[in-house]
């Protein structure tokens, strides 16, 4: 076929473009959705509890992503630095998946229990009295705002519906859990719990 | 004059000015995180002024407001001049440029507000995206309306690169956002780990290879020949360099998992292709920059062509380091550095907003019935402030980006780390200073464009242009 057929005719030169463009992604796509490696959870990970989901939602929303990644390069900079290397498995009860794509502050993937709950919570008051290079923004209005009960019941019965193994006995307790919780609370209780599963222990 | 023996030019103006408002604004929160990642203090403790709210807000300013506006302006220029008809439903045209603009206007109420998907450059909460796929819709029926009513047999090859955009940019927007809703204001993404990882730089990157690429290729293919008054280089270059960019951009999105846990299989892939891609993209360029071939005097004269030029020099420039930083060895040491930053400045500054300016300096006289831009010699100062700050930006942050990846695997002899990580940030503070400077001097530039259209356009009504019939 010459090329002036298709430059006189609109909908064959859409229907190419369509198919052009549609090849890589399917063949990129298609099998990871259906290969076990990259949807089942390794051994020890589980959902999110109702106050570390609460957490998430919190990192997520502050967009921490921007400047953290969660993902542990299998390098032994990386793994010295940060602890043993992600899996596909550790991440599979996160949506959105938070790998970021800058480190403008170090890699969180490992992070939990690395610092104590106040040593969270004061760097995250104010970065530089702890680190005084930190070029991180104070986070204190965290501090203020209190996490709602009734949307954390919502989120996890969204998560089950869309297929994450939540009990109906989770999500009816969840809501007494974060109750009176600020968002610093839920922040912290998500990072602490991050990379638990493999910690580094040596 | 009868309307159907007019071109509908309103709403390609209307689109052209915000191309500058857009660009002024969304540069202007560049700088403030820039001065933010030095400054931190500059975020004042509220919330909706944090770096991390408000990179977001940048990122889409510039990629879908400024970008997107000079998308729809110039696509709507061209298919009209070259199919010799007006633009299908004037309704439907109206209603993509205010749709489009409070797309935006959304987008910069809900970003600071810490409403976000978090997948980067597909940050907008479900309503928005709802909202996007209507416009984009309707943009398609728009512009494949126009052609399908064309009074050429031949589609203009600047017709080629704009169709594929539209329709790929749907694609990838519809398939990275599904998602279920929690609320108005939360939902959660379909994808979950290592599949939505994909997904979104499947988008990611083609939001870059369609949006800021294969969409202002259309618009170099307009605008370059129209400003040199020389014909195309190359027919054959231009068929061969479009099918073939289209078809290889969407296999390179896991360039940007290099070493993740994604499979190794599909990390190759994209290794693979994305070095391919480096052929389509300097077909596009060399195209671009040989079209000027028997007009090379004319850079002497005419700033506006150096504009163009430049930009077609630092897209040679960011489609050879794009290829060269998917190579796995070279991206173990450059991903989640400034130089990935730096790479995509260079393509956005460089390439994207500096074709955007030359088209913007050819192309708004004509909108308003004048010769030419009020100054020249502005143009030609706006192009050195451009020319030099995208320079500085982007040695700026090679430096820093190399600085810190080295720096994060140096390790001592017994096999230790040598520097903690904020002796990587510490030893990035001088380049954050010069990058701002560079940012600084781009976005100045903007602000005497701004004078510039002003002062060419303020005083005059614009008057309908008749369509010409085809030669």
């Amino acid at each position: 076929m010459r090329h002036d057929t298709i430059e006189k005719r609109l909908n064959l030169m859409m229907v190419l473009i369509v198919v052009a463009i549609s090849i890589g992604g399917l063949i990129e796509i298609i099998p990871l959705m259906v290969s076990t490696d990259a949807t089942e959870p390794d051994e020890g990970v589980t959902p999110y509890s109702a106050l570390r989901l609460a957490g998430r939602d919190v990192y997520v929303s502050e967009g921490c992503y921007n400047c953290h990644s969660q993902m542990i390069r299998p390098f032994r900079s990386e793994t010295e630095r940060y602890g043993p290397y992600t899996t596909a498995g550790e991440t599979v009860y996160d949506r959105p998946f938070q790998f970021g794509s800058k480190r403008t502050g170090p890699d969180l993937a490992r992070v939990g229990g690395r610092y104590s709950d106040d040593w969270q919570r004061l760097h995250l008051m104010d970065p530089r009295a702890l680190v005084p290079e930190s070029n991180m923004p104070a986070y204190t209005w965290l501090a203020e705002k209190m996490v709602d009960p009734e949307l954390v019941t919502k989120k996890m019965r969204t998560l089950q519906f869309l297929g994450d193994p939540y009990t109906d006995e989770e999500i009816a307790a969840a809501a007494a859990i974060v109750e009176g919780k600020t968002e610093m609370d839920a922040l912290i209780a998500y990072l602490q719990e991050l990379g638990a599963n493999r910690r580094n222990r040596r | 004059m009868d309307t159907a023996a007019t071109y509908n030019d309103k709403v390609v103006r209307q689109f052209s000015i915000m191309v500058v408002v857009w660009g002024i604004v969304g540069m202007l929160v560049g700088l403030i995180i820039a001065a933010q990642l030095i400054w931190p203090q500059l975020g004042f403790n509220l919330e909706f002024l944090s770096y991390a709210r408000l990179r977001p807000l940048h990122t889409n300013a510039v990629i879908f407001a400024f970008g997107g506006s000079a998308l729809f302006g110039t696509s709507y220029y061209v298919v009209q001049r070259t199919c010799h008809v007006r633009l299908a439903f004037d309704k439907l045209a109206a209603f993509t440029f205010w749709g489009w603009q409070v797309v935006i206007l959304l987008a910069a109420i809900t970003l600071p507000l810490g409403i976000t998907q978090s997948k980067e450059y597909a940050e907008l909460e479900w309503p928005i995206d709802l909202l996007i796929a209507v416009v984009w819709v309707s943009y398609a029926v728009v512009f494949f309306g126009t052609i399908a009513k064309r009074r050429v047999k031949h589609i203009y090859v600047a017709n080629w690169f704009y169709g594929a955009f539209i329709i790929t940019v749907a694609v990838l927007h519809i398939f990275n956002n599904l998602a279920v809703p929690v609320s108005l204001f939360k939902s959660y993404s379909i994808y979950t780990g290592v599949v939505d990882g994909m997904m979104q730089w499947w988008y990611g990157h083609n939001a870059v290879g369609f949006f800021l690429t294969a969409g202002f290729l259309g618009m170099m293919y307009y605008f370059v020949p129209k400003q040199a008054g020389r014909p195309v280089y190359s027919y054959r270059l231009s068929v061969v360099h479009f099918w073939s960019l289209i078809a290889i951009y969407m296999w390179a999105g896991p360039h940007h998992l290099h070493y993740t846990s994604l499979p190794d299989w599909a990390q190759t892939l994209g290794m693979v292709f994305s070095i391919v891609l480096l052929a389509p993209s300097w077909g596009g360029m060399i195209n671009g920059i040989m079209t000027l071939s028997g007009a090379w005097h004319k850079l002497r004269s005419d700033p506006i062509l150096k504009f163009m030029i430049v930009s077609l020099s630092f897209y040679g420039m960011s489609t050879f380091e794009g290829p060269m930083m998917s190579i796995k060895t070279v991206n173990a040491l450059s991903h989640y550095t400034d130089w990935t930053i730096g790479h995509v400045h260079s393509g956005a500054l460089g390439w994207v907003a500096m074709m955007t300016i030359g088209t913007m300096y050819s192309l708004l006289p004509r909108l308003y019935n004048k010769e030419r831009m009020y100054s020249i010699k502005l143009i030609d100062v706006h192009f050195w402030t451009s020319t030099i700050g995208v320079v500085l930006y982007a040695v700026a942050l090679w430096v820093a980006g190399i600085t810190q990846g080295l720096m994060w695997r140096a390790v001592n002899a017994d096999g230790t780390l040598t520097y903690s990580f904020v002796e990587s940030l510490k030893a990035t503070y001088p380049y954050y200073g010069l990058r701002l400077v560079g940012g600084l001097l781009f976005f100045s530039g903007m602000l005497i464009m701004a004078y510039n259209v002003w002062k060419t356009i303020s005083d005059k009504k614009p008057v309908p242009v008749a369509v010409l019939d085809p030669a």
